[in-house]
């Protein structure tokens, strides 16, 4: 062996805690497939969407649960189903559109059709062809339609919420998350009607977990964000609290506004822009609402692949849809109640622009997350430093934590078993 | 329909100058320059082709007058982090789509190309402008420009104007 080779070892935990991950968990295509199997297809809820996107029998919406493509439709009977996008005859991702509205689902390569429950229903030629007086082809005499229908996911749906798992025996969604964290999810949604106002969608060349990380990070928040220190929406001077559940893989980061400006928090802060005054100010025009009940804002990150965005009047469901190690995209839904008013519904809207690929906050979000990745990349025998606050896990009364990150850390690794 | 016949030939040079000289600006990084193309009061949105079709009303960016315009170059120059890029527009020749009193509405197409530095230039965004333009005392000003893009995942991030 060359005792000159200059590529560096890939490092491995270094210890027992959850403070210090090594880069290569972010890179290592292995650790993504396990990843993969144990937490978007095996014992966790994945969202899916809203309940609102297809609200009529035979609307369905394509999106995607880890990197497998589903189909979220509502069938005849008013219930919503979740199938695998995969035609069990040759494998054919057979639905293209992202929304439509259909009777049925029908392949286009050996027009297989199946019903919105995703049973298989029919297929040409099943019984041969006629000709000449014989018969020729058609299915063997075993061929049942019952065992040759579509993956079908278990669903959860809870005031809206739609939810799917590909393991039959996950538990409840109501068990999954957890009484504390379930309070939060039930804050927003609390059974009111939905009303999808849009989308945006970005693609981000990072390793997924590190969106995680940044809505469990109350610590960047008031440095990197300047609107957020400078205009009070979250900063260090808040009375604030880290909410996890007993896992430490859910989390919420519960905060309240205050008038921003100068104080200790903002001594040697670059982003706080003092000076900073707006020409338009209704970006801002924050209305509090009476379901808020205190807090301005609420941001949830249900592991693996949702984060729910409640910042001022400006609400999303983020899903993270992964894309090998080294990439995820990014889809916000924005979303409002069926009975806003048409101020209060302009006024999520203008907020928006505070969020999404283009944000005045958020775009930054996508941006440090690529250049983590860069450097994740080339140090693979470096680790990170999680240890603000200590290296314990768990909630705290406070956001000068990385709490949230070592607790999610300490989840994957019993998972993960590494 | 589309009335090619609308605009004589020096109306129509107005217009095209006015598009050049706007794309020129942002290729340029002449952030300051972009609220002036806009009337005080004016639209400004940069919308997914998705959201545009279905009657989904959220944009990337949604901006409603010329102050919240000088917002947004405050943000570009003071406040959102972002690696740096140059930005390169390629714009179509504009559709004249009708006339409202002496308002021109218009449709043209167009790619941005990014290009961050010791990488490859890659397309960033591409779509149209839905524009109505209006003569004033100072030239052609925009009363509203949306920018309705085809490309499916924005590539990280929008910092700057399209």
């Amino acid at each position: 062996m060359d005792s000159t080779t200059a590529a560096p070892a890939t490092r491995a935990w270094q210890d027992d805690g959850s403070s210090r991950v090594p880069f290569s968990v972010y890179t290592s295509a292995d650790l993504h497939r396990r990843e993969l199997e144990r937490f978007f297809y095996r014992g966790h809820w994945n969202y899916v969407g809203l309940s609102a996107e297809i609200p009529a029998p035979g609307d369905f919406k394509r999106t995607l649960i880890g990197e497998r493509s589903v189909l979220l439709v509502r069938d005849q009977d008013g219930g919503i189903n979740v199938v695998e996008n995969v035609c069990a005859h040759r494998g054919v991702s057979f639905c293209r559109e992202r929304f439509g509205n259909k009777r049925n689902f029908r392949c286009p390569y050996h027009q297989w059709n199946y019903d919105l429950k995703g049973n298989l229903i029919g297929l040409p030629f099943r019984r041969g062809v006629r000709q000449d007086g014989k018969t020729n082809g058609g299915m063997p005499a075993d061929f049942t339609l019952e065992e040759h229908g579509l993956t079908k996911l278990a669903v959860a749906v809870r005031h809206g919420v739609v939810f799917a798992s590909f393991d039959p025996a996950v538990e409840s969604l109501e068990a999954f998350l957890g009484p504390a964290v379930l309070g939060y999810f039930d804050r927003v949604f609390d059974g009111r009607e939905l009303k999808v106002l849009g989308y945006s969608k970005q693609r981000i060349p990072g390793n997924w977990k590190l969106m995680q990380e940044n809505i469990k990070d109350p610590y960047h928040p008031g440095l990197l964000h300047s609107w957020f220190v400078t205009f009070g929406l979250w900063r260090a001077d808040q009375r604030s609290e880290m909410v996890t559940d007993a896992h430490g893989r859910h989390a919420c980061m519960i905060s309240r506004r205050n008038e921003g400006g100068a104080s200790e928090v903002t001594q040697g802060v670059a982003s706080f822009k003092e000076k900073m005054t707006l020409h338009d100010d209704r970006i801002l025009d924050v209305v509090p609402e009476d379901w808020w009940g205190g807090p301005s804002v609420v941001m949830m990150t249900l592991f693996p692949g949702l984060i729910i965005q409640q910042q001022v009047n400006s609400l999303s469901t983020r899903h993270i849809q992964p894309d090998g190690p080294d990439h995820f995209n990014f889809v916000w839904t924005h979303f409002g109640f069926a009975d806003d008013t048409p101020e209060m519904e302009r006024r999520r809207l203008r907020q928006a622009n505070l969020f999404g690929p283009a944000g005045l906050v958020s775009a930054d979000d996508g941006e440090v997350i690529e250049l983590s990745q860069v450097g994740f990349r080339q140090k693979p025998d470096a680790a990170t430093y999680a240890e603000l606050d200590g290296r314990g896990t768990g909630g705290a009364d406070h956001m000068v934590t990385e709490t949230l990150i070592r607790s999610m850390y300490a989840y994957w690794r019993r998972v993960m078993e590494v | 329909m589309a009335n090619p016949a609308v605009l004589d030939f020096p109306a129509y040079y107005a217009l095209i100058a006015l598009q050049a000289d706007y794309a020129a600006a942002l290729d340029a990084g002449e952030w300051e320059r972009w609220p002036e193309f806009f009337l005080d009061d004016c639209v400004y949105t940069l919308q997914p082709r998705e959201n545009y079709d279905r009657g989904l009303p959220l944009a990337t960016i949604a901006l409603e007058s010329k102050g919240m315009l000088l917002d947004r170059v405050y943000g570009i120059r003071e406040t959102l982090f972002h690696d740096p890029y140059y930005q390169r527009h390629v714009t179509g020749l504009p559709l004249i789509r009708g006339m409202e009193g002496d308002t021109i509405l218009t449709e043209t197409s167009y790619a941005v190309f990014r290009t961050k530095q010791d990488q490859l230039s890659e397309v960033m965004n591409v779509g149209r402008y839905l524009d109505r333009v209006q003569p004033t005392g100072s030239g052609l000003k925009f009363a509203a420009r949306l920018c309705v893009f085809d490309s499916e995942m924005i590539p990280n991030s929008v910092i700057y104007p399209i």
